[in-house]
């Protein structure tokens, strides 16, 4: 990491270095470096020929030459590799990833226009994610019979088993085609919010409960609980006031994976449910090979991942004081 | 693989960056088992894919019914004696497609754990065998990797891959490397570490000794444990893949197919999509269960 020729920027980053959230903050921006790089080795240097792949979609015929060449001259895929990656690296940090093969549209553009419908599942599943997974958690840890805490206990296991389309399908069956409660497609209002969030909450919320759970169970080994419980202190003050609370800070290190879920979950759900959003772009995307758009899927999904998790680390130490800076990797 | 793991002078904790049935990051775990039970459910897990696995390998055995041939004076039957799973639009049985769909799915999904745990698993065990340099950048590697959702980045192989059943198995495979190489790593690292290891290391056992008769066989148990685990979250990735169309063709029976086919007649038959949903759900509840098992059996020796 030091290979600046200047000794000036090299002490100024070795002093910045020793702050946990300057080390982290470069360890993300490299990150996304190295997840833009991934992302073009997959996409542009594995097929010997990306234009033709993009353009034999469809249509029968090869497309004329001439056509070839502007779209490769485009992309500048009639220069080497290397220069190929730079100049991509260098829209790349101006946020430019090129345009749709399909419509032609900037794919900034695209990600921008797909983004809030998502954003609006996700979070919703979110909410409705953790509602029900710290429920069932917090019940399971309140059963006193092995049998019905095996029961609670069972159903996390089995949600993280559903197939999300699965869900999807069973929910439109049941409660839009039988039952018109909600709408079956679409993006208008809550009423149309509500089932496709419901099938990712599912197993998210499974996910949430199955860590809860077991963290749960190790924080009340501890000895902390005796003390309380000694003091004379309720099982529903010791469970939600000072078993849960240190429970949930493992589920913290886990916001990353679900935020990643929910966004691939939202591929799946959004075409379902027909409804617009960073999921259905992804799969119409790779469905005709535009490979841009596929690019800045990725790296979208790359981007919130590490913010999600830089956010956290930063978070921890001010939740959890018992842990130094720095000393939790990733 | 559960007595992969023999016992050991001292207890080994419980590994908190095994991985459990939705991450790795979970908290350790610090149940207490002191009986041995018969366990119930991992027998029932295995029957289920066992009897899967048969009908993946002999479906003629399980129905007499042909899978492609339509009959349409019976179709959209409900459910029936004659027609376990009713009929599709066509008239086809759906229990026979469901059979006979195993052996795409089923082999799809174990060409995908192959790829993974192949893929993966050396190269863990060499990184954290040899640490240095090349640890370093498989770890960042495997960073990397871990910050794209899995089913993305399978999306994205298969946009250069092309369609079809070993093309999503491929990209399903390859997008799992990353999870097999960082616990094989870890397993790696925590038996090189190990009072023996130095032993052998000592009495001149070579790099290659070491790593196949004392690294291989105490990191297989808890590496295998995670191939049940992947299989199982295989079978969902490579079912959501061709049920969003990048799979196999149409006429062909694939489980994830077979459900994107019974979308368009989710109000005139229920059983088109609930039901070999329900197998794919068994089917991968039943390895989710096998994978605690065996994590469960290793890590409480």
């Amino acid at each position: 990491m030091k290979r600046s020729a200047l000794d000036a920027p090299v002490t100024w980053w070795r002093r910045a270095r020793r702050h946990h959230a300057v080390r982290r903050l470069a360890q993300s921006i490299l990150v996304l470096w190295a997840a833009f790089t991934v992302s073009f080795a997959i996409l542009y240097v594995l097929p010997s020929d990306p234009v033709s792949i993009m353009l034999n979609q469809g249509e029968q015929g090869m497309a004329d030459p001439a056509q070839l060449a502007a779209l490769r001259a485009e992309y500048h895929l009639d220069k080497p590799l290397v220069v190929q990656y730079a100049i991509a690296l260098w829209h790349a940090l101006h946020l430019d990833f090129g345009r749709s093969i399909q419509s032609g549209q900037s794919v900034t553009a695209l990600l921008e226009q797909a983004l809030p419908a998502t954003a609006a599942l996700a979070a919703t599943a979110l909410a409705l994610g953790l509602l029900l997974g710290v429920t069932l958690a917090v019940a399971s840890g309140f059963a006193r019979s092995t049998w019905l805490r095996g029961a609670l206990l069972a159903g996390p296991s089995l949600g993280v088993s559903l197939p999300t389309f699965w869900i999807g399908l069973l929910l439109l069956q049941g409660l839009s085609f039988h039952v018109h409660l909600f709408p079956a497609m679409g993006n208008d209002g809550w009423r149309a919010l509500v089932l496709p969030a419901l099938t990712l909450a599912i197993p998210t919320s499974a996910a949430i409960a199955q860590v809860l759970s077991r963290s749960m169970a190790d924080v009340r080994a501890q000895p902390f609980v005796e003390a309380i419980r000694a003091k004379g202190v309720g099982r529903a003050r010791l469970l939600l006031l000072h078993v849960l609370p240190n429970a949930a800070v493992p589920l913290l290190t886990m916001a990353g994976i679900i935020t990643g879920n929910l966004l691939a979950g939202s591929v799946v759900t959004e075409t379902v449910f027909s409804r617009d959003g960073i999921g259905r772009l992804a799969e119409g995307a790779v469905s005709v090979k535009d490979i841009p758009v596929v690019q800045g899927v990725v790296l979208l999904a790359a981007a919130i991942f590490v913010v999600v998790n830089l956010v956290v680390d930063l978070l921890y130490p001010l939740l959890d004081p018992r842990i130094a800076h720095g000393r939790r990797a990733t | 693989m559960a007595g992969v793991l023999p016992d050991m002078s001292e207890p080994v904790p419980h590994d908190p960056l095994a991985p459990d049935a939705i991450g790795e990051r979970g908290a350790a775990r610090a149940r207490v088992r002191p009986k041995r039970r018969v366990p119930w459910l991992a027998l029932a897990s295995a029957l289920v894919l066992l009897m899967v696995v048969g009908w993946g390998l002999m479906p003629r055995l399980f129905t007499s019914a042909d899978p492609l041939l339509g009959q349409p004076l019976q179709a959209l039957q409900a459910p029936s004696g004659a027609h376990w799973f009713g009929t599709d639009q066509l008239g086809r049985d759906l229990f026979a497609r469901t059979i006979y769909g195993a052996s795409t799915s089923l082999r799809a999904t174990g060409l995908a754990v192959l790829v993974a745990l192949l893929g993966g698993a050396p190269t863990g065990l060499l990184a954290g065998y040899f640490g240095g340099r090349f640890d370093a950048v498989v770890m960042r590697a495997v960073d990397v990797l871990m910050a794209i959702p899995s089913l993305l980045l399978a999306m994205a192989i298969v946009t250069v891959l092309g369609f079809g059943t070993i093309e999503i198995a491929v990209a399903v495979g390859l997008s799992a490397i990353a999870s097999f190489a960082r616990l094989t790593r870890g397993e790696t690292l925590r038996w090189r570490g190990a009072d023996f290891v130095d032993a052998a290391v000592v009495s001149g056992v070579g790099d290659l000794g070491v790593i196949v008769r004392h690294i291989v066989p105490h990191a297989a148990g808890p590496v295998l444990a995670l191939a049940a685990l992947e299989f199982g979250s295989a079978v969902l990735s490579v079912s959501s893949l061709s049920f969003l169309g990048f799979g196999a063709p149409p006429p062909q029976p694939e489980w994830g197919l077979l459900i994107a086919e019974g979308r368009n007649y989710l109000a005139l038959a229920w059983w088109y999509t609930t039901l070999p949903g329900l197998v794919v759900l068994l089917v991968v509840l039943s390895a989710n269960q096998l994978a605690r098992f065996a994590q469960d059996s290793g890590a409480h020796r």
